[in-house]
């Protein structure tokens, strides 16, 4: 029987990245260091064997760069990334190429993520035999075995990339990563570049898959309505920073922070008596190469108040694992 | 359910370009004629005719003698085995070479990328040609040694061009998405990454073998490529540049065939690169 | 009682390419009401997009319109080019998907507000430049005096949107044509932009097209909605009417697919297989191949857009079954 557990698989702890942006001449003679876009400023985060965490925020709120830290196509400049215990910046060689395996990355654009000149069959016949998960004889097998997997009829193994549309091309990138048998799937922005229709093809997939190979997903997206349809906990990230982590269904029906609140009521539901003309946010999104003070999110806050300029809240116990990052611990309870 | 990959293939099935069947076909034709130039010479090129100086194209000699009674047609034909040969060796090595360098660089980036910058400034900063005829006049005159001139300067064109393909295609995510599955830089550089970037470099080495020829002519011209009397175009161009007015077809001949090759090469270059067009 | 003349009619309009081998658009037909927020809701190749460039006639030269477009009585596909360029700006504005490529970068936002406001409006230079500082407050964009001197990339994409729809305001249209306007946008700045887009058709009583694919857009901001698949509109109604109960199966479809509140982790109604390519649609229904309720007949004569209501339209041979089968969302 698969489904989350309690056991903690992977642990983010204060982890940040800064990318460097060209130094000007003026700058370095006078001395003052080089902007950065801040892209990660001190996430924690915890997660759980067997469930789906969804990661969710808009643009520049860092989800996709933490994404891409998890299976260490960036290195963090601080701050760890504990998988099973051990930090993942520390291995190396042999236990390295085993954690590739375990812990693998599905793409966004379908349009870049295969390789357009190999044929399907030797996408994923190359990372069989790379990783040695079958003998030589056995791979063939295992190819149609894996495009069954998601869907795909045998005949896809001779065609390349061009041949197929965006969601068969996802479908392949899948099939790509559960060659290696992962037991982590991040997926960033996995369905954002499909037509709707097809997006719930693939998210269903997904769902499915998880349940029969009890695998643990970290799924990244910016669409707030797939990630409460697909996952158990949820993480709202905003410039950054993880803002409210806790269970998607307590999370969605009463959030504990601002910025979600104001997520959700932007987001449009689907149900058009339930309009509202007032806006959920105002203003704009703050500059990550020149964070602001204090909360990040005070510039638009709706409830801002001294404190918030000053001091930056940290994560905060809400309830059962639960936790916000306001000063204003009773933010959307409900007593 | 499972699905099939749609109809959406796009590929034209089954017509090569025309410029690649035209380019093409020149150039197997002046393969064949340089492999086997006895086929088609009608005379040995290098036997002199003391009765038949300097003749116009006619019945017995159609590209006419020339100022010791070699007939033309034999030198110009025997001259496709020197000058193929040219082709080949003066650009191969430095394609080789550069597009391995390119591609470890334009991959690697940082300080090596720097280096390289400075080395291409260097390089293009000269003429080619002042550089090819210095190293040459350094290590002597004759094939071999333009072969190792030319490919000492050529290589540097070749990596910049894979080195900035290279950089593209690292951007791509089925670049990460191999570092993600935790192969190899090697593996991800010249399996994945290069087939992906080295068409441009290819039609390059087209372009640069017709520029080849031209360039052993020229040296073969001057005296320090192909040395006499071996038949080379350069080398034809050379000997009857003393008798243009009287007896044009010892140069203009040789001249001609230079066109010709170099536009086959040309041609096939336009016509791989539309075939090598990556789809998407 | 007599209805209200539309302010914009559509009738027949039928769009090609390549001399007529690939049909975007075939033989559609719609109105919109004065103050109306109209959605033309579809996916890739429904022929959306290009039903709404086509009403301005801003298609490439390979593209061939063919029906009537009567706006306020006139015939735009016969209009003059004078007459074309009055309305084109002027009484009927368009804003884009992309406010990066639509925004000319390296004119100020000032020079492009008051171009349209040259082009279009009577304003002298002192009455032109207030003017675009009353659009820059109109639409949200604080300190307008400074800001009317920047160019497009000192904004942001949000703020971008808001000058775009500034200059699309410029002279007072009576039809907002908008692409897509908030797809590339945070959900956040989607909010506030969607919203404003309502405030101004309150206070400018604006007729609004909006083309989307996202159906929470929909919901949250028209009034009356087309559902358009391979080129064809194939249902029509009030917002209310189609989400609770809708008549085509491509609707319901749609409507299933969209993770919604209540259904969490359960799975999505999907529809297999994708939407059709312009040379690949088939003949009969073009939802045929997709579709879970098709019949015999459905592959071999199209349906035909048929009055079911008032103001309610629907073309499926099976449209019992679609409505007995019941709305996903509502």
């Amino acid at each position: 029987m698969s489904g989350p557990t309690q056991d903690v698989l992977i642990d983010i702890e204060d982890v940040s990245k800064r990318f460097a942006l060209p130094q000007t001449v003026l700058n370095w003679v006078s001395g003052k260091p080089a902007p950065a876009v801040h892209a990660l400023n001190g996430v924690s985060l915890t997660i759980h064997r067997g469930e789906t965490m969804g990661i969710v925020g808009e643009s520049g709120c860092g989800k996709s760069t933490l994404a891409r830290c998890l299976v260490r196509l960036h290195e963090c400049d601080s701050g760890r990334i504990k998988f099973e215990g051990r930090d993942i910046a520390q291995l190396r060689g042999p236990e390295r190429r085993a954690f590739n395996r375990r812990v693998q990355m599905i793409f966004q654009d379908p349009y870049s993520s295969l390789n357009p000149r190999m044929k399907v069959r030797r996408i994923l016949g190359e990372a069989l035999s790379v990783h040695k998960m079958r003998p030589a004889a056995e791979i063939p097998a295992r190819i149609f075995e894996l495009l069954d997997l998601v869907r795909l009829s045998p005949d896809a193994a001779d065609r390349y990339p061009h041949e197929f549309s965006g969601g068969q091309r996802q479908r392949i990138g899948i099939a790509r990563a559960l060659a290696v048998e992962p037991e982590v799937l991040v997926a960033d922005e996995l369905v954002s570049a499909l037509d709707v229709s097809v997006q719930a093809q693939v998210v269903n997939l997904l769902l499915d898959l998880q349940e029969r190979l009890n695998l643990t997903i970290v799924f990244v997206a910016h669409d707030l309505r797939l990630v409460r349809h697909i996952s158990h906990r949820v993480a709202v990230m905003y410039l950054g920073k993880v803002v409210e982590v806790g269970p998607a269904q307590a999370l969605f029906s009463a959030p504990r922070h601002p910025y979600t609140r104001a997520l959700l009521d932007a987001a449009p539901e689907l149900d058009p008596t339930k309009r509202n003309r007032t806006v959920a946010a105002r203003g704009e999104l703050p500059s990550p190469i020149d964070l602001p003070k204090g909360c990040l999110f005070s510039s638009r806050c709706p409830h801002v108040f001294e404190r918030c300029l000053s001091e930056r809240p940290r994560l905060g116990d809400r309830g059962p694992q639960h936790k916000s990052a306001c000063h204003l611990p009773d933010f959307g309870s409900a007593d | 359910m499972t699905e099939t990959a749609n109809h959406r293939a796009t590929r034209v099935r089954g017509r090569l370009p025309r410029p690649l069947v035209i380019g093409g076909s020149i150039l197997l034709l002046s393969l064949f004629i340089g492999t086997f130039p006895a086929l088609f010479a009608p005379y040995d090129p290098n036997v002199f005719d003391y009765g038949a100086l300097l003749q116009p194209p006619g019945f017995a000699h159609p590209l006419g003698t020339d100022n010791f009674g070699r007939d033309m047609l034999s030198r110009v034909i025997h001259a496709y085995t020197i000058d193929m040969q040219i082709a080949f060796f003066a650009t191969v090595f430095a394609f080789v070479f550069g597009t391995i360098v390119g591609a470890l660089v334009g991959y690697a980036g940082g300080i090596a990328e720097v280096l390289f910058g400075r080395v291409v400034d260097a390089v293009i900063t000269f003429p080619f040609l002042v550089l090819v005829i210095a190293i040459v006049s350094v290590l002597g005159p004759g094939l071999v040694n333009m072969y190792i001139a030319v490919s000492v300067v050529g290589w540097v064109f070749y990596a910049r061009i894979i080195s900035a393909e290279i950089k593209v295609q690292k951007q791509l995510d089925y670049a990460d998405a191999g570092r993600a599955m935790g192969y190899t830089h090697m593996r991800i550089i010249f399996i994945h990454l290069l087939p992906n970037s080295i068409t441009p470099a290819v039609v390059y080495w087209m372009t640069d073998m017709a520029l080849a020829i031209l360039l052993g002519s020229s040296l073969g011209y001057l005296g320090l490529g192909a040395q006499p009397p071996s038949a080379e175009w350069g080398v034809l161009i050379a000997d009857g540049k003393n008798f243009m007015a009287t007896a044009w077809w010892i140069s203009v001949f040789p001249g001609l065939a230079i066109v010709l090759t170099g536009l086959g090469f040309s041609l096939a270059g336009d016509g791989l690169a539309e075939l090598l067009r990556v789809k998407r | 009682m007599n209805t209200p003349v539309p302010a914009l009619e559509v009738r027949n309009l039928t769009a090609t390419f390549g001399d007529g081998r690939l049909t975007a658009v075939n033989d559609i037909s719609f109105a919109v009401a004065e103050g109306e927020v109209l959605g033309l809701v579809g996916e890739s190749g429904s022929g959306k997009s290009v039903t709404l460039r086509s009403i301005m006639r801003l298609l490439p030269a390979s593209g061939a319109v063919s029906g009537e477009i009567l706006w306020q009585g006139e015939d735009i596909l016969k209009m003059s080019d004078r007459q074309l360029r009055s309305v084109r700006g002027g009484q009927i504005s368009i804003i884009f998907q992309e406010p990066s490529t639509a925004l000319n970068p390296v004119l100020t936002v000032a020079v492009q507000i008051e171009e349209n406001l040259k082009a279009h409006t009577e304003l002298d230079r002192s009455g032109r430049a207030a003017r675009a500082r009353d659009l820059m407050d109109l639409v949200g964009i604080p300190e307008a005096r400074r800001r009317l001197k920047e160019y497009p990339h000192q904004f942001s994409g949000g703020m971008r949107q808001r000058v775009m729809i500034a200059i699309a305001l410029a002279s007072n249209p009576k039809l907002l044509l908008a692409d897509e306007p908030t797809t590339a946008l945070d959900v956040t700045i989607q909010d506030q932009i969607l919203k404003l887009i309502l405030d101004l058709r309150d206070e400018l009583s604006m007729s609004v097209v909006l083309v989307t694919h996202d159906l929470g857009v929909v919901a949250a901001t028209c009034d009356r909605m087309a559902v358009m698949y391979a080129g064809r509109i194939v249902e029509t109604g009030t917002v209310q009417q189609v989400f609770s109960e809708p008549n085509h199966a491509y609707t319901r479809g749609l409507l299933g697919s969209v993770p919604h509140a209540g259904t969490e982790r359960t799975k999505l109604l999907s529809i297999e297989g994708i939407p059709p390519g312009l040379n690949e649609i088939s003949s009969g229904c073009a939802f045929n191949p997709r579709c879970e309720f098709a019949t015999q007949i459905c592959g071999t004569r199209t349906p035909v857009l048929e009055q079911t209501g008032r103001g309610r339209q629907a073309a499926c041979f099976n449209r019992d079954a679609v409505i007995a089968s019941g709305s996903p969302v509502l």
